[in-house]
């Protein structure tokens, strides 16, 4: 029997029946049955593709770990040494949130509609979080965005089921500006490298406008837009020795991130300038030495080093169990995921008590979350923009700097910002805001 | 059996098994039913040129058009009924789609598929560059009304399933009624011989040119749907990895039946959902070892299956 032959015969019944078993699996298979003792999550979160490794995995990989040790109980700190979530054991469904907002779209109606979660928490890409919370309420499903940065979100539109339990963007450029100011570095001229996409766009508008109220004499030298995941920076590196700017501010986050400093690095530009990276904490475990001293960079929140830099139970329980796990340490998106998760136990929590003990529905949960507070390894976390449905939380800026002796990285000279001196009130665009001046911000 | 060759008994009855099936699905399967559909319009109008030989890269451009027409109407001048909206993405992606068909119709194999890709991507980089329809992170649709009718949770859903469905057995219909005619017929035959062709009088580029238009009209029509059903459009839309995705579906079904594209589709978005579900850490490669034995037992796509079907009858 020659090959074409063998496709033939072979071809017809064996793709027939492939079809057919997956179309009738697919079309009419009901999820499998559910525990009465179980709260069921669907974790959205990249697992491949660009995000993947900064932040998709180490949120996952913190998020795995807060369930397994919820679901064993008694080894969180307090308050949450109660098991699983009210005494329910955590049960979760893991989706990769490569390929776009069409695909999540889908996949969320799946995780709801099939599936049955009882809540979903995910989302790192903007165009994601943007995209999901109608479908949301539409299902009328819960729904926490636990990483993503746009403020659109809640200032665009209001939702009765999302909520987002981390402080939007605006608050990474806040305090960086605040940070120049409080340490005295007077940039005459500042220049910007961000990538060609809204996080990009929407950070350097953010820090312009913070600087033009903060030091008003700064002017901008230049701003440069690489696109994304360019991985090659040697035009704008040359752009940015030619220019000569005394700051340079930059978003830029994971390979891209990784690519920029090791070519920068070897141009000197590290030396010409003061370099300010908004969100790059998540780089230093894959650069270790290579990431120059003296580089000014947030984590989107008290997290990672910074966290570790002001210990309490809870800080220190998570750093060494996932440290412990994972031989490496955690940097920002772990600890978003982890904040989210013990939102959500807080609100189950507050939800049951107040329906007698009953595993709560989304109605409920959604009340129950409205302007919650709660404590995170990450700070105490409150609801309180976007009527209760979005997160601010304290923010941390820091230098880097080598310590040789133990070989791993620190981070020096850190400020802490109070929620408040870096987020605006409820109410307020967060744009209207800074270029207002930041009228009631409440700083020490 | 003789009756289902006639083309508008065998829509009535396809129209009427997916009414019936509208009916029975589940919620999260009839909206993936929908986009599946959707999505089969798109690759569909593929398929009319893949007929002539030329494969299109680019059809997202229309997709896009489609999607950012139903997203903006509705935005900027409030009209939500579905009916209008599809007329306007069609006139839209069909007018666009004029202009640049007669300038695509002389090129051939690669440099088309590199023109029409091209032409897509630079759609892509406009709308990622204008932030004020929201950059790269797109933006919001509201919910499509039915001529006054704008139902809400499963009725919306249905409705929308409905429509798509209609659409899609009118325009398979359509499409089989062409792909017979004497113009289909020249397209099949451009693919052997273009300069047969020619020397029997027809005009190739003419022929390559309406069914560009074609196509593209069918982009704008799926990417109308697209946009409402899921609610956001962004430039992804007219990215190039979603043009391929079109090109996949086309080349997963075959050009010899039209109810193969969709139920190509259909299968398409099967697979990728459970896989993503049950290998979320490697359901890429689940999806690509579906892909390469498609390809593998069955080379002229899933439409190839009814084909050898007709012709076992025949001959027996």
């Amino acid at each position: 029997m020659d090959k074409k032959s063998l496709t033939r015969r072979l071809g017809r019944p064996v793709l027939g029946t492939v079809a057919a078993l997956a179309m009738t699996a697919g079309m009419l298979g009901t999820g499998p049955a559910k525990a009465a003792e179980s709260f069921k999550i669907g974790v959205v979160t990249f697992l491949s593709g660009g995000a993947a490794e900064s932040f998709g995995v180490p949120a996952w990989n913190g998020g795995k770990l807060l369930i397994e040790a919820l679901n064993r109980g008694g080894e969180v700190p307090a308050p949450y040494d109660k098991k699983g979530f009210g005494g329910m054991t955590i049960e979760y469904v893991l989706v990769d949130e490569a390929g776009g907002a069409t695909k999540q779209v889908q996949e969320f109606r799946n995780l709801v509609q099939r599936e049955k979660v009882d809540a979903v928490l995910g989302y790192v890409s903007s165009g994601d979080c943007l995209a999901v919370p109608p479908v949301a309420d539409e299902l009328k499903a819960f729904l926490i965005l636990y990483d993503c940065g746009t403020p659109r979100v809640f200032e665009e539109a209001s939702y009765t089921y999302v909520f987002r339990t981390a402080a939007h963007a605006a608050m990474d450029n806040i305090s960086l500006a605040r940070y120049m100011k409080s340490k005295g570095i007077e940039a005459k001229y500042f220049a910007g490298i961000n990538q060609d996409y809204a996080w990009g766009q929407d950070s350097w508008a953010d820090f312009v406008a913070s600087m033009s109220v903060i030091q008003p004499g700064a002017k901008v030298k230049t701003a440069l837009f690489p696109k994304i995941f360019a991985g090659q920076y040697g035009t704008e590196i040359s752009a940015l020795m030619r220019e000569k700017p005394d700051l340079v501010h930059s978003s830029l986050w994971g390979g891209d991130l990784q690519a920029f400093v090791l070519q920068a690095g070897a141009r000197g530009l590290f030396k010409r300038a003061q370099v300010a990276f908004s969100a790059g904490d998540h780089v230093i475990p894959q650069l270790g030495n290579k990431m120059p001293d003296g580089i000014i960079l947030g984590a989107r929140g008290v997290n990672g080093l910074a966290a570790k830099a002001r210990p309490n139970a809870l800080t220190t329980w998570f750093w060494d169990a996932y440290t412990k796990e994972y031989k490496v340490f955690p940097v920002q998106a772990p600890f978003r995921m982890v904040q989210g998760l013990l939102g959500l136990k807080t609100a189950v929590e507050k939800a049951m008590v107040a329906n007698g003990g009953k595993k709560p529905n989304a109605e409920e949960l959604a009340a129950a979350m409205k302007g919650l507070e709660w404590d995170a390894p990450s700070g105490r976390i409150q609801m309180t923009l976007g009527g209760g449905h979005q997160a601010i939380q304290p923010n941390a800026i820091g230098r880097t700097k080598w310590d040789t002796a133990k070989g791993e990285m620190t981070l020096i000279d850190v400020e802490y910002y109070a929620a408040e001196c870096v987020n605006p009130p409820d109410g307020t665009k967060a744009v209207d805001w800074i270029k207002a001046g930041f009228p009631g911000a409440k700083c020490k | 059996m003789t009756l289902l060759r006639s083309v508008p008994a065998a829509s009535a009855l396809a129209f009427a098994a997916l009414v019936l099936a509208g009916f029975v699905l589940p919620d999260w399967a009839m909206f993936l039913v929908t986009m599946a559909f959707a999505k089969g319009l798109v690759a569909l109008g593929i398929v009319g040129l893949m007929r002539g030989g030329l494969v299109s890269f680019g059809q997202g451009l229309y997709f896009c058009i489609g999607a950012y027409v139903s997203g903006l109407m509705a935005n900027w001048t409030g009209i939500t009924d579905i009916f209008l909206l599809s007329l306007l993405g069609v006139l839209a992606a069909g007018a666009i789609g004029t202009i640049f068909g007669p300038l695509l119709a002389n090129y051939r194999g690669i440099f088309f598929a590199m023109l029409s890709l091209s032409l897509s991507m630079i759609l892509y980089g406009a709308l990622s560059k204008m932030t004020t329809l929201g950059g790269t992170d797109g933006l919001n649709v509201a919910a499509p009304t039915f001529l006054g009718y704008a139902p809400e949770g499963r009725p919306l859903g249905l409705a929308l399933y409905l429509y798509t469905s209609a659409i899609v057995v009118l325009v398979g219909g359509l499409m089989r009624g062409l792909f017979n005619s004497q113009r289909g017929l020249i397209a099949l035959a451009i693919r052997d011989n273009e300069l047969r062709i020619e020397y029997l009088g027809a005009s190739v580029r003419t022929a390559m040119a309406i069914n560009y238009v074609i196509a593209a009209v069918l982009g704008g029509l799926g990417g109308v749907i697209s946009g409402l059903a899921i609610g956001h459009v962004d430039p992804e839309f007219s990215f190039w990895t979603t043009s391929g995705e079109f090109v996949f579906v086309a080349i997963l079904s075959g050009y010899l039946s039209i109810p193969a594209v969709f139920v190509g589709s259909i299968l398409l978005e099967v697979v990728r959902s459970f896989s993503n579900l049950y290998f979320p850490n490697t359901w890429q490669l689940a999806l690509g070892i579906f892909l390469l034995l498609v390809i593998v037992l069955l080379p002229r796509g899933l439409g190839s299956l009814t084909l050898r079907r007709r012709k076992a009858k025949e001959q027996a």
